[in-house]
């Protein structure tokens, strides 16, 4: 009963919401929104037969390599910056400044520097996404719990078992946190960057169709894209909730 | 007043008669520790000049006002903070720094416990750090969940139990590393009385058990007294060691019958004693030259 | 009156003794911070010198920051920042004036939350970029398309911040309004505000750095006037330095935008603790 009745939440405001797309639409009047049935076809026909190897593929395989890279890098810099206190101080307003940078605006910078390819989208994204990581990894890595650094050294934590057992763990709801922003700023520029400047991928296919006036297969693009961000929020919260299990049961037990 | 003439004893010279030979063995010697904070360009003594020897098998509770530099002498000791002057031995090995065979039982257990480990992991991290194989760790881990009885909660992560079941988690990692010396920070400052009577008796069944050194720090006379053989009454900062008791209850701590005791009663009030004059004089130094 | 002369000039004084403190404590590491942007501009400039990079791609710092300051004394600088800063402002300022309110309506029914779950955890990931095809097929290049990506990706942002605080209302005060026979308004008035501010700071902070990036994301794209689309046409025109330039400008900007979100975080969040404390 109750499974149910969570079911039709679940679904009713969708339903209708298509309904009353389905229905303002019926008569094919609006020259910007498609109808939901020719949509689905545009989408089917673009996007799973060539498409997908052509442009869904390297899109994705960029975005996916460049946010691995953040993440990793942006963790490894953000230890190191934020166990030593001098670095910190040293790089802070240098990193405060260059975070503050809209990332977009770079894009015709790297366009000149690398050229329109592969490791300029990555280098991009990179650039864009490192920073929520860093920067969140460098505040949870300083402001660990005091009782929690004395029990470490108490009981001889050193090294690598320190970073593994005490640094990480209570810098990662921070960390999280950092990659939760890193992920839409990936997103964001994966797109923007296709749009601007590309020879293949989503954005650069999607806009392409703009061009044409094709609305139907524009919008394909969008729902694509939209589809993308869905996924990878899923993808996050299914990772975070295995990691960060206990953190939540730790925020619950607490109220 | 046959106690204070124990306590000149100790002072002047150290023979009392039958704990000679555990005299020798001392496993923690704390000799003449200062330690003076600097803060914006002005200095604060927390510490003046604390001495103190600690001998195998001790269970010695150091008590004093709140505001006496107990939490700071305690973090010297550890090797968790540098004292200014002075110098913590163990084990005839100077401490710089955390020292192997030290153990610290927190007031924060909330916070002491590492919240993304069970209760099995948080006490294995230290054996782990020993490089302890897994076969011995099991063992370890086993026998110090079993002596707070915590056996069932081993799979359970520490918020998952309640505040005293935590300190016992706290107590358990300690003992699991077979100490030499162990340290305890006001450890049942935080829990409830009815919780807090259980610890204490915990805390004696498990120095009795293993044979344990245990320095045991508290605001609480009447804690002090039941738990310790001796009692170290500390002054308010600058602190120093003003008054140094021998409680001479029977061995046998009980909560009804050891409290209702008359000698019981006569040790509180000397220790209640000696806590006020530590409030009203700041440095302690008139108590010490009294004696 | 000459009591409370007398603690007006304490809490005059108290301020005065801790300043000193605080800017002693902070020298240190202000030091530093010059040195790691000195220790930048140095590397940066013996990069673009030495390096691999064939200056003209790089230009040095010696030759940008002259050009950031003379652009100060151009006009149609500041206009490309007034330009960007307008579809930033209005943009943010519709996103978070909706998102309060449909935040609070959804949040105050139990249904409404339910029902609305799962068709917000869908918008909300969509990428407001994907749009621009969109906003320039609607309106071309002008403030209106960069107002539609600003406003759909603040939107959600600042929603979800929204849902998260009404959430957090305590049970225990919620049945102090009640008893207390307010009616709807009062309650979002004196007992959900209060506990909404700190998420929505939270979302509004985050949402005015978001919309900096894609105001700038659709100048280029579309070519709406402003400073992404200067600095596009400074690229496209090989006007190098012109554009390392510009793009200094726009971390400052960043870092404004930043400070004014922060101080404006920090004195509403001290009203809301200090409102706190005075009830406790």
């Amino acid at each position: 009963m109750n499974a149910l009745k969570s079911l039709l939440h679940f679904v009713v405001l969708p339903v209708l919401l298509i309904a009353l797309w389905w229905f303002t639409t019926r008569d094919g009047a609006n020259f910007f929104v498609p109808q939901p049935g020719p949509l689905v076809d545009a989408f089917v026909e673009v996007w799973l037969g060539e498409g997908f190897r052509n442009d869904v593929v390297p899109s994705v395989a960029r975005l996916f390599a460049a946010l691995a890279i953040s993440i990793a890098l942006g963790i490894s810099l953000g230890v190191l910056i934020g166990s030593v206190e001098w670095v910190r101080s040293l790089l802070s307003p240098m990193l405060e400044f260059v975070r503050a940078v809209p990332s977009t605006i770079i894009i015709p910078v790297l366009l000149l520097v690398i050229g329109i390819n592969d490791t300029m989208k990555v280098t991009l994204i990179v650039l864009g996404c490192i920073w929520p990581v860093l920067l969140n990894t460098v505040k949870g890595v300083a402001s660990i719990d005091g009782v929690q650094v004395d029990t470490g050294r108490v009981y001889g934590l050193s090294g690598l078992v320190r970073l593994r057992y005490l640094v990480l763990p209570a810098a990662a709801p921070q960390i999280f946190a950092g990659i939760r922003q890193s992920l839409a700023v990936g997103l964001v520029l994966m797109v923007t960057s296709e749009m601007f400047a590309s020879t293949d991928g989503i954005g650069y296919a999607t806009i392409n169709f703009q061009n044409r006036i094709a609305i139907p297969e524009m919008w394909s693009g969008i729902v694509l894209l939209g589809l993308i961000g869905v996924a990878m929020s899923v993808l996050f919260q299914i990772v975070q909730s295995r990691v960060l299990g206990w953190y939540v049961g730790l925020k619950e037990s607490a109220k | 007043m046959t106690e204070n003439r124990v306590t000149e004893n100790r002072v002047t010279e150290p023979q009392v008669s039958g704990r000679q030979d555990v005299r020798q063995d001392v496993r923690l010697s704390v000799d003449q520790v200062q330690k003076v904070y600097q803060r914006d360009g002005e200095s604060f003594e927390a510490v003046r000049s604390l001495t103190l020897d600690l001998h195998q098998g001790e269970f010695a509770c150091l008590v004093g006002p709140s505001g006496s530099g107990k939490t700071t002498l305690l973090k010297c000791i550890a090797g968790l903070m540098e004292p200014t002057s002075g110098s913590v031995v163990l084990d005839g090995q100077q401490v710089n720094g955390p020292a192997k065979g030290m153990a610290v039982v927190f007031q924060e257990y909330g916070r002491s416990l590492y919240p993304w480990m069970t209760v099995e992991g948080n006490i294995e991290l230290p054996l782990k750090v020993a490089k302890l194989s897994r076969a011995e760790r099991r063992a370890r881990v086993d026998e110090a969940l079993a002596s707070v009885g915590l056996e069932q909660a081993r799979k359970s992560y520490p918020w998952q139990l309640s505040g005293g079941m935590q300190q016992r988690v706290a107590i358990a990692r300690a003992v699991a590393i077979h100490p030499s010396v162990l340290l305890m920070d006001e450890p049942f400052a935080a829990v409830d009385a009815q919780t807090r009577a259980e610890l204490e008796d915990l805390v004696r069944k498990v120095w009795k058990e293993h044979d344990m050194t245990i320095l045991f720090v508290t605001h609480d006379i009447d804690e002090s007294v039941y738990l310790g053989e001796r009692v170290l009454v500390l002054s308010s900062s600058p602190t120093v060691v003003q008054h140094d008791l021998v409680i001479d209850l029977p061995a046998e701590r009980d909560q009804l019958v050891t409290r209702s005791m008359p000698r019981f009663t006569e040790l509180r009030a000397q220790v209640y004693e000696q806590v006020q004059i530590a409030k009203t004089n700041k440095t302690g130094a008139t108590t010490v030259s009294a004696l | 009156m000459s009591v409370s002369q007398h603690d007006l000039a304490l809490a005059q004084v108290q301020p005065r003794i801790a300043r000193p403190r605080i800017a002693t404590r902070a020298k240190g590491p202000v030091v530093l911070g010059a040195l790691g942007i000195l220790g930048f501009l140095l590397t940066w400039e013996l990069f673009s010198r030495l390096g691999p990079v064939d200056p003209h791609y790089l230009p040095p710092p010696s030759l940008v920051l002259p050009q950031f300051f003379t652009n100060f004394t151009y006009t149609d600088f500041w206009v490309a920042i007034a330009q960007t800063m307008r579809a930033w402002a209005i943009g943010l300022t519709v996103a978070v004036a909706s998102a309060v309110v449909v935040g609070v309506v959804i949040g105050s029914s139990d249904f409404l939350r339910r029902a609305t779950h799962s068709t917000i955890e869908f918008l909300r990931p969509i990428p407001a970029v994907a749009l621009i095809p969109v906003a320039a097929l609607l309106y071309g290049p002008e403030l209106q398309a960069e107002l539609l990506i600003i406003v759909y990706a603040c939107f959600w942002l600042v929603l979800v911040q929204v849902l998260y605080g009404v959430a957090d209302v305590d049970n225990v005060a919620r049945d102090t309004a009640l008893v207390m026979q307010m009616n709807f308004l009062q309650r979002v008035r004196h007992l959900v505000f209060p506990t909404l501010l700190p998420y929505l700071m939270t979302g509004v902070r985050l949402a005015a750095v978001v919309a900096l990036i894609l105001a700038v994301g659709v100048e280029l794209i579309v070519g709406t006037p402003g400073l992404g689309q200067k600095v596009a046409l400074a690229q496209i025109n090989d006007a190098n330095v012109q554009m390392y330039s510009l793009i200094l400008a726009s971390g400052v900007l960043g870092m404004a935008v930043n400070g004014v979100m922060t101080v404006i975080e920090r004195k509403s969040l001290f009203w809301h603790e200090s409102v706190r404390g005075g009830k406790s």
